[in-house]
C-alpha cells in the first residue's frame, strides 16, 4: 500500500478516521507469535476484535509450479521445505501419490513400509513437541519451551543418526526408503521412547493443571462441529471438535491396519481440548513405534520396491549388469514416466490431511500438481473465529491451529 | 579484601587493569549482542534449536528480541519473497546504529533451491549482509561459528568510527 497524499499523516498499521470508531491493527508479518509470516489484519473495538482477515503469501515460493519443471525424484526434496517441521511426512505423502500414480504401492517392500512408518510417527513427535514448545511459549510458559526442545533434540538426533540430516531430511524414495537402519539405531529409539513418556508427564504436570493456562486456553478458540466441517478442518483441529476422523484409520495406508493405537477424541472444542489431544496423540505414537520395533525385525532386507521400469535397481546390481546400469542411467538423466492419470492421496500429517494430486500425462514432468495443505485450511478458519476474542487470545489461537508457512504458502 | 586485611599499596600494587577504550567498549558489545529474530522459513526453526535447551545461544550473550529497536544484529533465516522484500527493509532501517546481518541459509544467501518467480534471489539485494552462514538448513552449531565470526570482525572495529554505508549486491 503506498501513501496516497502526502499531506495526510500516514501510518500503515492504524487508520484513524473511520466512521464506526474501530481501530485497524495490523499483526505480522514480521510476528514473533505469528508462527512464521502471518499478516492478520484485525479490526478492534478497543480490545476486542470486530473482524479479522488473514493475509497469506509472504511465503509463497512457487513450489507447485517448480513440480511441474521437475522429474518426480528431483522434487522430492523440496517437500522438505514445505512443512518443515515434520519434513519426513510431506515426503512421504508425495512418494506415496506417485508411488499410486504409478501402481507399485503394494511392491514396496514390508522392511522399507515399518521403516517409513518408524519415521513418520517419530516426526509427529518432534512436530507436537514443537507445538506444545512454541504454544506454551507464545502463552507466556516459557520453561515448557526449554523442557520440550531437550527432548526434541533427541527425536533429531534418531533422525539425524538414520539420514543425515536435522530438519530436511529427504529421508522417503519413491519406492522404498535409501538406507536400511544404522547399527543400534533400533536401541537408541527405545531409549527414547521409555525417556518420553515421564516427559511428557512432566509437561502435563507443569501445564494440564496450571491455572493461568487453563485460563488462557479454556473457552478460547471454539470450533463447533458444524464450522469445523465448513472450513475443512482436519487432524487436531477436526478431532479436537468431536468428530472422530483420521485417515491413517478410514483410508489406511502402509501398515497402519496391523498397528494398534487409538484416536483420541474430545468434545471441548476449545484450545484446550486440542491441547490434551496432542499430548494423548503422542502417547499413540509412542505406542506405534513400540510396536514396530518387533515388527522391524521379522522382515526381510530389502527396501527398494522391485520395478525396473520406474525404479533404479540395487546399487550392486547397476554396478554389475549392463542393463540395470542403462535404466539407471535413463531413470536419472530422463526420469520415470508415469502412466496417463491422475491421483490424489491424502495422508494423516502430524496437522492434518495432506494430500498431493498429480496429473500425468505420461511424461516424466507432472502436468500439474496441486498440494492439498491442511495448515493453509486452518488460516482461513481464523477469519470466523477471531472475531469475538481479545488480542491477547490471537496469539493463542494462532498456536492452538499449529499453522506452518511453509505449507500454506508453499 | 577487607576481611582478609590485605593491603594492596603494600604488597603487590593496586589491582589495575590496563586497556584501551576500543578494548572494553568492543568487549562489552561483542558479548552482549542482541538479535532481532528474522525467522522466515525453515532455517527460523534451527534459529530456534540454538536458542533452546541444547545449543543455549544465551552463552555468547546473544538474545532474541523482537523489536529492530533494542538489537545489534539481524540474523535472517529463511527464504525471503518479495511480497516480504519491503518488510525486510523497513526493519532494517528501523535498528539502530551499528547493526550487523548475518543471512542464514542457502535461500537467504542466494535465494537456493527456490529460483522461481516469487523469490527475491539472496537478501544481499535488499539489505548489505555482513556473514553469510551456506547450508540448507544450517545447524545450530554453525549459527553459533556464526556468530563468533562476527564477534571476531566487531573486535577489530574501533568504536569512534562511524559505521561506513555498506555495499549492496
Amino acid at each position: 500500500m503506498q501513501q496516497r497524499n502526502r499531506l495526510e499523516p500516514y501510518f500503515e498499521n492504524l487508520v484513524f478516521e473511520r466512521e464506526d470508531n474501530t481501530m485497524v491493527v495490523n499483526f505480522g508479518p514480521q510476528h514473533p507469535s505469528a508462527h512464521g509470516q502471518l499478516r492478520l489484519i484485525l479490526e478492534m473495538d478497543g480490545e476486542q476484535i470486530k473482524k479479522a482477515v488473514p493475509d497469506i503469501g509472504y511465503l509463497h515460493r512457487g513450489m507447485e509450479k517448480m513440480g511441474e519443471n521437475m522429474i518426480y525424484n528431483e522434487f522430492l526434496p523440496t517437500t522438505d521445505r514445505m512443512d518443515y517441521i515434520a519434513a519426513t511426512s510431506n515426503n512421504y505423502a508425495f512418494a506415496l501419490a506417485v508411488e499410486r500414480l504409478l501402481g507399485i504401492e503394494d511392491k514396496v517392500p514390508r522392511r522399507a513400509k515399518v521403516i517409513r512408518m518408524m519415521l513418520l510417527e517419530l516426526n509427529r513427535i518432534i512436530s507436537h513437541l514443537f507445538w506444545l514448545a512454541t504454544h506454551a511459549l507464545d502463552v507466556g510458559a516459557m520453561s515448557v519451551f526449554l523442557y520440550c526442545f531437550r527432548e526434541r533434540e533427541y527425536a533429531m538426533d534418531l533422525m539425524e543418526e538414520y539420514c543425515g540430516a536435522r530438519l530436511t531430511h529427504s529421508s522417503v524414495r519413491i519406492g522404498g526408503v535409501p538406507l536400511d537402519l544404522p547399527e543400534g539405531w533400533l536401541e537408541h529409539l527405545n531409549w527414547f521412547l521409555n525417556k518420553l513418556p515421564e516427559q511428557i508427564e512432566l509437561y502435563e504436570g507443569l501445564l494440564t493443571e496450571n491455572r493461568i493456562w487453563r485460563m488462557r486456553l479454556e473457552e478460547v478458540g471454539v470450533i463447533p462441529p458444524k464450522m469445523a466441517k465448513q472450513w475443512a478442518c482436519s487432524g487436531i483441529m477436526l478431532r479436537g471438535s468431536g468428530i472422530e476422523y483420521d485417515i491413517r484409520k478410514e483410508e489406511p495406508y502402509e501398515l497402519y491396519e496391523e498397528v494398534d493405537f487409538d484416536i483420541p477424541v474430545s468434545d471441548r472444542c476449545d484450545s484446550y481440548g486440542r491441547y490434551l489431544l496432542y499430548m494423548e496423540e503422542m502417547r499413540q505414537s509412542i505406542r506405534i513405534l513400540r510396536q514396530l520395533i518387533p515388527m522391524y525385525k521379522e522382515t526381510e532386507p530389502q527396501l527398494m520396491a522391485h520395478a525396473p521400469e520406474y525404479i533404479s535397481a540395487s546399487k550392486e546390481d547397476i554396478m554389475t549388469q549392463n542393463y540395470s546400469l542403462m535404466q539407471h542411467f535413463v531413470l536419472v538423466t530422463q526420469g520415470m514416466r508415469p502412466p496417463v492419470g491422475e491421483v490424489y492421496v491424502p495422508t494423516e500429517s502430524p496437522k492434518g490431511e495432506l494430500g498431493f494430486f498429480i496429473r500425468s500425462e505420461g511424461e516424466p514432468y507432472p502436468y500439474r500438481l496441486k498440494i492439498r495443505a491442511p495448515s493453509f485450511w486452518h488460516t482461513g478458519i481464523l477469519q470466523d473465529l477471531l472475531p469475538g476474542h481479545y488480542l491477547a487470545d490471537v496469539v493463542t489461537i494462532i498456536g492452538s491451529t499449529n499453522i506452518v508457512f511453509g505449507e500454506i504458502d508453499r | 579484601m577487607a576481611q582478609h586485611q590485605v593491603n594492596s599499596l603494600a604488597n603487590a600494587g593496586l589491582p589495575v587493569a590496563l586497556t584501551t577504550v576500543d578494548k572494553l567498549v568492543n568487549w562489552g558489545r561483542t558479548n552482549s549482542l542482541w538479535v532481532l529474530t528474522y525467522g522466515l522459513a525453515c532455517c527460523a526453526i534451527e534459529m530456534m534449536a540454538s536458542g533452546a535447551s541444547r545449543y543455549d545461544f544465551d552463552r555468547f550473550g546473544v538474545i532474541f528480541r523482537a523489536s529492530p529497536r533494542q538489537s545489534d544484529v539481524m540474523i535472517v533465516a529463511g527464504t525471503l519473497t518479495k511480497k516480504h522484500a519491503e518488510f525486510i527493509r523497513r526493519l532494517y532501517d528501523q535498528m539502530a546504529e551499528p547493526k550487523w546481518v548475518i543471512s542464514m541459509g542457502s535461500c537467504a544467501n542466494t535465494g537456493g533451491m527456490f529460483n522461481t518467480y516469487a523469490t527475491v534471489q539472496g537478501v544481499d539485494r535488499v539489505i548489505p549482509v555482513d556473514i553469510y552462514l551456506p547450508g540448507c538448513a544450517p545447524r545450530p552449531e554453525t549459527l553459533q561459528y556464526a556468530v563468533m565470526l562476527l564477534q571476531k570482525k566487531l573486535r577489530k572495529r574501533s568504536i569512534f568510527q562511524k559505521q561506513k554505508p555498506k555495499r549492496l549486491v
